[in-house]
């Protein structure tokens, strides 16, 4: 249906979410565009409340029912678009084409139903397998995790946060999904457990030949895990770029606050740096620019109309009026 | 778990020995004679003596007490009726299937269609549906049992003739009473039933379902249903106890003889056994049904289950410890 020609995977445009709360309406998501090539890895950056996981739950059609208004724009996966699937064909290819990992892994397991079956149920579904089969290829998933096949009978109670997350990549990976979205999969992890856990993850996206969208607030995680970056602030992608081009040179003051809160070893700090301000509040977005509220280098012109996606050299896209003239 | 059960059930004995300590005690300070009511208001003052002595009636409080319960506990007796002199165990038994059929039928009818009913209202929540199922609750709750069961009777018996309007000899007989006694606890559970998906619906784990790609029904009747039955049980469980006690109004409504009308003619006749007997029979019932609750809980929690069957172990492993730390502190 598209004809992309070239080996996209996955390509979003112009995607809107938004949200309800006591009628108030709340924009989420405005107006993102990506694309994803086969094999690849995108890194979705941004803060807490930015739009990340929307985009994630957008793309697998999982918005939650109540308190989605809408959901616009076009999400094309492998030439179909995914928003003008009816209910029953989405469901087929959720677990099957694509798959999440999701960020709590505290609350992402049914409680009542025992962890090889949570595993087995997805296997079931999209493999057309019996009880039995299904049951070997759950515990087979659970090796491949890392915890023994004897606990497939054991309840979430029974596993501590970081073999819950196991489970949960379990989960996401029984059907060797080709695109995986992972939503912060280390972030309620203890630090430790952190490192494994992320190079398990990479380790069997490499070995299955997944694509990937990992959603992090985790610079280091980006640095690690992905080809390319796209900044997210406020619903929007504010910098897009290969991961080399965001981190030596990035070009968005927003980007550039988020590397500068990082922390130097070599240098003897009493505070660490942050950027000044709160992002702005989904239901009331400020026009033009959404960073120039909070931004050092604002101009009027920031704040008046609406700021582009601007090439700055090669995939390297910026959503900023002055970036150029910074330099 | 087995263990567990068995601690429960010896729980049940003080619980119910109180009960019946309690209900004698009442019984023993209602004004009232029962030489009297055994002979009727005709009787001489010496047949009235005869008649207590006899029924050790003239003993003193705590010797009776100490009869009543041993009779009651040891002997399995609850006593003979001052009315006909018939056992009053042989009675209750006789009632009990009556009182069964309707309050186990009517649970039953209940669960299925409160449960039904709440799991639509909450998977269209603010919707048609959701409005529509609550007005039906709010109504069912809202209205008295009698009242339904004489409204009952007056449109489906005296004036369209379709069903029997008292007695109990055939299945038709009961279906007044099983709507009656139904529609209160149905709309209790409906409304219990939204409140519980509707936290469970909004939960990570169903968006994990939806996402392994399990369809919209498996995800209510796998994960949503499953996880949100622990306040539904406790709901059934209180509405099967009261249904026991509604039991008293809608077989008095209509005059099916069961355990209600056997203890409302009782009281009415100042039969004291048969109040005590009644009483201490339903407290076993209760406590019975309430370890049935406690036993459905841990069925579908294994959290639940785990704390039950756990807690041996654990009082174990503390047990083990202390005496350990006894033998260390000898040593020293």
């Amino acid at each position: 249906m598209m004809s992309t020609g070239n080996n996209e995977l996955l390509s979003v445009k112009n995607l809107q979410v938004v949200y309800t709360s006591d009628g108030v309406p709340i924009h989420a998501v405005n107006g993102v565009t990506f694309s994803l090539e086969k094999g690849k890895t995108l890194g979705l950056v941004g803060e807490t409340g930015a739009g990340k996981t929307s985009i994630a739950k957008a793309i697998l059609g999982v918005l939650p029912e109540f308190s989605t208004k809408s959901c616009a724009g076009e999400i094309c996966f492998q030439g179909t678009d995914l928003l003008s699937l009816k209910e029953r064909q989405m469901a087929e290819m959720r677990g099957r084409d694509i798959a999440m990992i999701f960020q709590d892994p505290m609350t992402a397991l049914n409680p009542v139903m025992t962890v090889g079956d949570q595993i087995a149920e997805g296997i079931r579904i999209h493999n057309k397998v019996g009880k039995k089969k299904a049951r070997e290829m759950a515990e087979a998933m659970l090796e491949m995790v890392g915890i023994p096949a004897g606990r497939y009978k054991d309840y979430p109670h029974q596993f501590s946060g970081g073999m819950k997350q196991r489970v949960v990549i379990a989960i996401a990976l029984s059907c060797r999904p080709t695109l995986l979205l992972a939503d912060e999969p280390t972030t309620a992890l203890d630090v430790t457990i952190q490192a494994q856990v992320l190079e398990m993850i990479v380790k069997l996206r490499d070995e299955m030949g997944m694509s990937m969208i990992m959603i992090t607030h985790d610079l280091g995680v980006v640095a690690e895990v992905c080809d390319y970056v796209a900044v997210v602030y406020a619903g929007e992608v504010v910098e897009y770029g290969t991961l080399s081009e965001i981190y030596h040179n990035p070009a968005h003051p927003y980007t550039q606050g988020l590397f500068g809160a990082l922390p130097d070893i070599s240098v003897e700090t009493e505070r660490l740096h942050s950027i000044q301000g709160m992002p702005p509040d989904p239901s009331h977005l400020p026009e033009g620019c959404k960073f120039a509220p909070r931004c050092p280098h604002a101009t009027d012109a920031c704040r008046s109309g609406e700021v582009g996606l601007e090439n700055c050299g090669g995939t390297h896209t910026c959503r900023c009026l002055r970036a150029k003239e910074e330099g | 778990m087995i263990r567990y059960i068995g601690k429960r059930l010896l729980q049940m004995i003080p619980v119910v020995v109180c009960v019946a300590i309690l209900i004698f005690t009442i019984m023993y300070f209602v004004p009232g004679d029962p030489a009297e009511i055994i002979l009727g208001v005709t009787a001489t003052t010496q047949e009235k003596e005869a008649v207590r002595e006899s029924l050790g009636l003239n003993q003193p409080y705590v010797v009776r007490l100490a009869d009543f319960l041993r009779d009651t506990f040891l002997r399995f007796d609850l006593g003979t009726s001052y009315i006909d002199g018939t056992s009053v165990l042989k009675n209750i038994m006789a009632r009990l299937p009556y009182t069964l059929i309707i309050s186990v039928g009517s649970m039953a009818f209940a669960m299925v269609v409160g449960i039904i009913l709440g799991t639509i209202a909450a998977l269209n929540q603010n919707g048609i549906a959701d409005r529509l199922c609550m007005i039906l609750a709010l109504i069912g709750v809202s209205m008295p049992g009698f009242w339904l069961a004489l409204m009952l009777v007056i449109w489906l018996a005296l004036q369209h003739n379709i069903l029997p309007s008292y007695g109990a000899g055939s299945i038709k007989h009961f279906i007044m009473p099983w709507i009656a006694a139904a529609l209160p606890e149905l709309a209790r559970l409906a409304r219990q039933a939204r409140s519980s998906m509707l936290e469970v619906i909004h939960s990570d784990f169903v968006t994990t379902a939806k996402a392994k790609g399990v369809k919209k029904w498996n995800v209510v009747f796998k994960h949503e249903l499953p996880n949100a039955m622990i306040p539904i049980i406790t709901t059934i469980g209180a509405g099967l106890a009261h249904g026991m006690g509604g039991a008293l109004v809608i077989e008095s409504v209509f005059s099916i003889p069961g355990l209600g009308l056997y203890i409302t003619n009782s009281i009415n006749n100042r039969d004291y056994p048969a109040v005590q007997g009644t009483i201490v029979f339903f407290s076993i019932v209760f406590s019975v049904i309430m370890l049935l609750v406690d036993l459905a809980y841990a069925a579908v929690d294994p959290r639940i289950k785990a704390a039950f069957s756990g807690s041996a172990q654990k009082r174990k492993k503390v047990k083990a410890a202390v005496s350990e730390e006894k033998e260390n502190g000898g040593e020293r």
